[in-house]
């Protein structure tokens, strides 16, 4: 009988990211089996020991010549391979580019149901795993309970806290036995945008403009905000739109839905489809000069003021209560 | 060059989504119906292909009458026909995309392009679960599109998390869009005055003999939990900061 959770994660250089340990912290804590982590690529026997240290029991490492450039549909064969060798009750990708890419196509491949982006994965009294998922961006919880034999989530980064059980991840060989001229879309280059600035989606805090920044020159005061305060940058979009700064940028039910720690939203209104997107941010903190901007009904802290003013001395402050901490 | 757009009719994004505790279902009397935002983007590049290449563009929708709306302004944005799959079914992912790839398996599409997500359920599924009912290859998330007919490939590139990739692969294929692909344009009167003469060949999903019960069901909705009434000051400058940042190190303990 199938049993188990198979955790598929991509790693870079010998690394994964931290949602693969948040990934293999909630399986070891639910699952009813074994937990079996899968990674790609020529570098994948590095992460034995990390992830063996966060949760996994097992490992099955796809590292020959046909996973090293990632295909979607080629990875996604791979996938399929796997599961029918370890046959786990449940797989769990992260909710990433990557895993949203692949987790649909094997959900298609092997015929079983997934449910993207959950805020929570639990234990139903059918013994059978139920997970909470936002939809309308936020704007509403979904209970959601998966009917076919086998159950696939994908799971949104920052929404887990990762525990070390120190395992010995043992070693599964699987050779799923695929040709890489057999795969049809295929990675030819990455590249990296310039910056190098935290993920929004997997940043702690967030310093966030809008409108009234004014001018894209004025980022430069937020810049020193989020300095102080180690955050990585976002904006609403009107300010992406103009091209003030990068697309990458736009938080909101068109952008990205963020869920950091503290969430500074600056120069912005608090319209329906920005909020959308912060509200699983656990602190929010508006600063605007308009005390009665829809944005302070969402916030739990609030300066009614000119930014360009209070973001400077908010800066300083900060780096004060830091210096003293 | 032969391509099809998928369009969802959902919910205008400044919707205040209104539930009853407990409840399966939206409720969605008063609800602003309007073209998914990043399907929009998917109409916008398949014109734009069509414009440079030849061919035609056909919408294909899955919905109840409401959708016929959606498909109108397709039409209108410059689309030359539609399909319009009948069903006022909730589906699951899956379901509608077997019924999809159902609907338009034996056209022959060069070129399948969807939205990166429908913005109410946020699943972001359908398009490469077509891709597979088909047996197509897929990319998602793109930002930029280059096809070369003649060579039958296409080079796409996708958004990653702080990066982007770059993806080579053979037509015909699913492609998703995201925001940064295109400028969609707005119908112009004469192309809505043209659309009303359009084909829209409408299909009862029933009649399809797909198999349409879900795998994944929400069991219930709820709201999210309201925050407690902030700590709004007012006041100088640097004393409402020094107390801002006393209160975020001291209270909430994040600094
Ligand atoms: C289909 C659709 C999808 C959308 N999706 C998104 C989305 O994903 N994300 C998103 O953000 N928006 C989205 N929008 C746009 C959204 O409706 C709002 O227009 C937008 O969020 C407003 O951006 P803003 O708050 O930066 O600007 P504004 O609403 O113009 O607000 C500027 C704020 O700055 C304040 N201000 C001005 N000067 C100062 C100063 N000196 N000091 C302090 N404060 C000052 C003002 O009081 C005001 O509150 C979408 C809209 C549509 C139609
Ligand atoms: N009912 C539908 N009719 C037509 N296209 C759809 C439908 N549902 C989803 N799609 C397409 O699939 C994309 C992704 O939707 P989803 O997987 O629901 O997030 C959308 O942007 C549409 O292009």
């Amino acid at each position: 009988m199938a049993q188990g959770i198979l955790v598929v994660v991509n790693q870079e250089e010998g690394r994964v990211r931290r949602v693969a340990y948040e990934l293999l912290s909630l399986a070891q804590s639910l699952a009813s089996g074994q937990v079996t982590a899968l990674t790609f690529g020529p570098d994948a026997e590095n992460t034995r020991e990390s992830l063996g240290r966060y949760g996994a029991d097992r490992v099955v490492f796809l590292s020959g010549p046909a996973y090293q450039a990632y295909s979607s549909d080629g990875f996604a064969q791979a996938v399929a391979a796997v599961v029918s060798t370890i046959d786990p009750q449940a797989l769990f990708f992260p909710a990433t580019a990557w895993g949203r890419d692949l987790a649909p196509r094997v959900a298609g491949l092997i015929g079983a149901g997934l449910a993207s982006d959950c805020t929570e994965v639990h234990v139903r009294d059918d013994g059978r795993l139920g997970a909470v998922r936002p939809m309308y961006a936020g704007k509403v919880y979904a209970r959601v309970a998966i009917d076919s034999p086998r159950q696939i989530f994908s799971l949104r980064p920052n929404i887990q806290t990762v525990v070390e059980t120190g395992r010995s991840a043992e070693v599964v060989a699987v050779d799923p036995g695929l040709d890489a001229s057999t795969f049809q879309a295929v990675v030819t280059e990455v590249k990296q945008s310039q910056g190098g600035q935290v993920e929004l989606t997997e940043a702690d805090i967030i310093v966030s403009g809008g409108r009234g920044i004014k001018a894209p020159e004025n980022f430069k005061v937020l810049e020193e905000l989020a300095d102080a305060l180690g955050a990585a940058l976002g904006s609403s979009r009107p300010v992406a739109d103009e091209g003030w700064v990068p697309h990458s940028y736009h938080i909101g039910q068109t952008g990205k839905v963020v869920s950091p720690t503290v969430y500074f939203a600056v120069g912005i209104s608090g319209a329906i489809q920005h909020l959308a997107g912060i509200s699983g941010s656990k602190y929010i903190v508006a600063i605007n000069s308009d005390p009665d901007a829809p944005i302070f009904k969402a916030a739990n802290y609030g300066i009614v003021g000119d930014l360009f003013q209070v973001v400077p001395a908010l800066a300083q402050a900060i780096r004060e209560v830091k210096k003293d901490a | 060059m032969k391509i099809l757009v998928l369009v969802k009719q959902v919910p205008d994004t400044a919707t205040k989504i209104r539930v009853n505790a407990g409840d399966t279902v939206i409720q969605t009397d008063g609800v602003k119906w309007v073209i998914n935002p990043y399907d929009e983007f998917a109409i916008e590049e398949c014109l734009r292909l069509r414009e440079r290449f030849g061919g035609e563009v056909v919408v294909l929708t899955l919905g109840p009458k409401r959708v016929e709306e959606a498909i109108r302004q397709a039409l209108a944005m410059g689309a030359d026909r539609a399909i319009h799959l009948d069903s006022d079914r909730e589906l699951d992912s899956q379901a509608a995309a077997r019924v999809l790839a159902r609907a338009c398996q034996d056209e022959g599409f060069d070129l399948i392009m969807t939205g990166k997500q429908a913005v109410d359920d946020d699943q972001a599924q359908v398009g490469p679960l077509v891709a597979v009912e088909l047996g197509l290859p897929q990319v998602t998330v793109v930002l930029t599109l280059e096809v070369d007919p003649e060579a039958r490939r296409i080079r796409a590139e996708r958004e990653l998390e702080g990066a982007s990739e770059w993806v080579s692969l053979p037509m015909p294929a699913v492609i998703t869009a995201q925001r940064g692909l295109n400028e969609p344009r707005y119908p112009t009167l004469p192309n809505i005055m043209k659309a009303k003469k359009k084909e829209v060949k409408v299909i009862a999903v029933e009649s399809l003999g797909v198999p349409l019960d879900p795998w994944v069901r929400v069991e219930a909705f709820s709201l999210p939990p309201e925050r407690p009434a902030g700590k709004i000051l007012t006041g100088d400058p640097v004393e409402v900061a020094q107390e801002l940042a006393r209160l975020l190190h001291e209270e909430a303990k994040v600094i």
